[in-house]
């Protein structure tokens, strides 16, 4: 869907999205990274289990909902990624715990 | 990384770090007022200015004149000494003026003598069907990611609605060679002409001749379709096309990206929860906030600046934060608003200059009814997944406003807090029962405005007396 500018010389970062190393670029938000991917990055709802990609990324639709180092609901879109991180896709409701 | 405000109690708290809010940080600091700058994003900007000091388009003419005008703003504050804190999201303000944000995990509270709010503005709702399909975007949403992360369109792409922000969109994903096969645009005949007595201001704004040569270099490249009266996306779990009418025709394109656009509106979320006065713009076709001219609020301190004050555009917003700041400037240290270089006049006059055309704007953009109040299975709200029909037929049972909608249907209760579907559902509810928009009303907002954990809330410092307050014995 988005592929990268080829003057983009950021260094990169590598993320792991659900245990598959995913290669990032330094400054590129969670959300950004997942749909440079080309991976499948939907999740699922909590409501009716439909597939979601990020709407706004702005921080106000919520659609980019993802797990980061083990915390549940994190916008995805504001957070910036770092070396290791650990990226789940979330599948329908959040679990105790998480 | 997880810095805390360096003090519990500041002369100015500007919340928001786009256009207004660097222009208010900045002048309240020049002035000698202890000011603190708080801001959600990685780094200043906002949306206008997004990842101005970070964006890895290095070619400038790529992004525009108009986009690098923000690293002198920043270059401002920086030379001042405002205390700037990024990845700070406020969930809290009220009337006294008490403000929680929560950064890194952690809530901080501080007080100020005064609030500037340079909360700004979000995109208008686009409920079509289909819209909550993965595939399906705002236009803001592809420009933040090309302005942050270089990244641009790949596949069949099909940007849809009106606006400056559409077309500026499609001329810099041209730029960087991004892909853009069809731009549908749903402006209405009529607004063509309803906007002509404007049509003089607006030709002699800065606005025009920038505005055109932007469409020129676009529809010199993609098709353009004008008229555009439906559109729908559609794919199973994933959008596969885009179907619209225009002149009466039908017509279906298979489409991996749509990219939504009709108008900003103002981010009222904060401003509502602190209390603050909003009335609904019947020209704007949204909620902004009761002001007098300095920016200041029906809230006792609290002043509003940029778009979140209402739609005005980023040249608008950076006088309305050089003013609200000279406002409070004026109340706290009136000896040192002489340090400031232009005059209450001077930036009344600025302001009067970055708002000349923005009627006729307003008017030839005003989005048409069927892409603002849907019906049948359109997804009105996206978070509890509530469509349209849901909510007539709450209406035929009796929910009288948004705030008794959310018992039938939990509209507006999910985690976007009614963002998405504020404005959908106001007009919506209003239509059905006869209303006007104001009549109907709005969710009423309350404090935390964004989601934060109880395992943040529960470690909030509290007194002995915080504590007898709630426990029993």
């Amino acid at each position: 869907m988005f592929r990268r500018s080829e003057q983009d010389k950021r260094p990169q970062v590598q993320i792991f999205v659900d245990g598959v190393a995913v290669a990032a670029r330094q400054g590129d938000t969670v959300s950004a990274a997942l749909l440079a991917s080309g991976q499948d990055a939907r999740r699922s709802t909590a409501v009716s289990g439909a597939p979601r990609l990020p709407y706004c990324m702005m921080g106000v639709c919520f659609d980019c909902l993802v797990t980061i180092d083990g915390v549940g609901n994190r916008q995805g879109c504001l957070v910036p990624v770092a070396e290791g991180m650990q990226i789940e896709i979330q599948k329908g409701k959040r679990e105790i715990g998480r | 990384m997880t810095v805390a405000p360096k003090r519990e109690d500041y002369d100015v708290v500007v919340i928001g770090a786009g256009p207004a809010g660097l222009a208010a940080a900045a002048t309240s600091a020049e002035a000698g007022l202890s000011t603190l700058l708080l801001d959600e994003n990685i780094g200043p900007g906002g949306q206008v200015f997004r990842a101005i000091a970070s964006t890895p388009v290095t070619e400038r003419n790529q992004l525009g004149a108009d986009y690098w005008v923000g690293a002198d703003l920043v270059q401002s504050l920086r030379a001042s000494n405002a205390e700037v804190i990024h990845r700070a999201t406020v969930w809290s303000l009220d009337r006294n003026l008490d403000i929680a944000v929560s950064i890194g995990g952690a809530s901080a509270f501080v007080k100020a003598k005064r609030v500037i709010l340079a909360i700004g503005a979000l995109e208008r709702p686009f409920p079509i069907p289909g819209w909550t399909l993965p595939g399906v975007m705002t236009a803001g949403a592809a420009q933040t990611m090309l302005k942050s992360s270089a990244l641009v369109p790949d596949g069949r792409t099909v940007i849809a609605g009106q606006g400056p922000l559409l077309w500026l969109l499609a001329a810099q994903i041209l730029r960087l060679g991004g892909r853009i096969d069809r731009i549908l645009d749903t402006t209405e005949r009529g607004n063509y002409f309803a906007a002509l007595p404007h049509a003089f201001a607006f030709l002699t704004s800065p606005y025009f001749a920038k505005g055109l040569s932007m469409m020129r270099e676009v529809k010199a490249k993609v098709q353009v379709v004008s008229g555009v009266t439906e559109l729908a996306a559609s794919g199973d779990g994933q959008l596969a096309s885009v179907s619209y009418v225009a002149g009466g025709k039908r017509e279906t394109i298979p489409t991996d990206l749509l990219l939504l656009h009709q108008g900003v509106v103002p981010n009222v979320n904060l401003a509502m929860a602190a209390g603050i006065e909003h009335r609904w713009d019947d020209l704007q076709l949204c909620w902004s906030p009761v002001l007098d001219a300095s920016g200041n609020s029906s809230v006792a301190g609290i002043a509003i600046a940029g778009d979140g004050a209402g739609i005005g555009g980023a040249n608008a917003a950076v006088v309305r934060g050089r003013i609200a700041a000279r406002a409070a400037v004026d109340a706290l240290a009136p000896a040192s608003a002489a340090k400031l270089p232009a005059t209450m006049a001077t930036l009344r006059s600025d302001l009067a200059k970055a708002e000349r055309g923005r009627l006729f704007l307003d008017t030839l953009f005003r989005p048409a009814p069927q892409f603002r109040i849907p019906s049948g299975d359109t997804i009105v709200c996206r978070c509890e997944e509530v469509t349209a029909k849901d909510v007539l037929d709450s209406v035929a049972i009796g929910a009288t406003g948004p705030n008794q909608l959310k018992a039938y249907r939990r509209t507006g209760m999910g985690p976007c807090q009614g963002r998405l579907c504020g404005l959908t559902v106001t007009e919506l509810m209003a239509q059905a029962r006869g209303k006007t928009p104001q009549e109907i009303g709005y969710y009423r907002l309350r404090a935390p405005v964004k989601p934060i954990t109880l395992a943040e809330l529960a470690a909030v410092p509290k007194s002995e007396a915080d504590v007898k307050a709630v426990v029993r014995g």
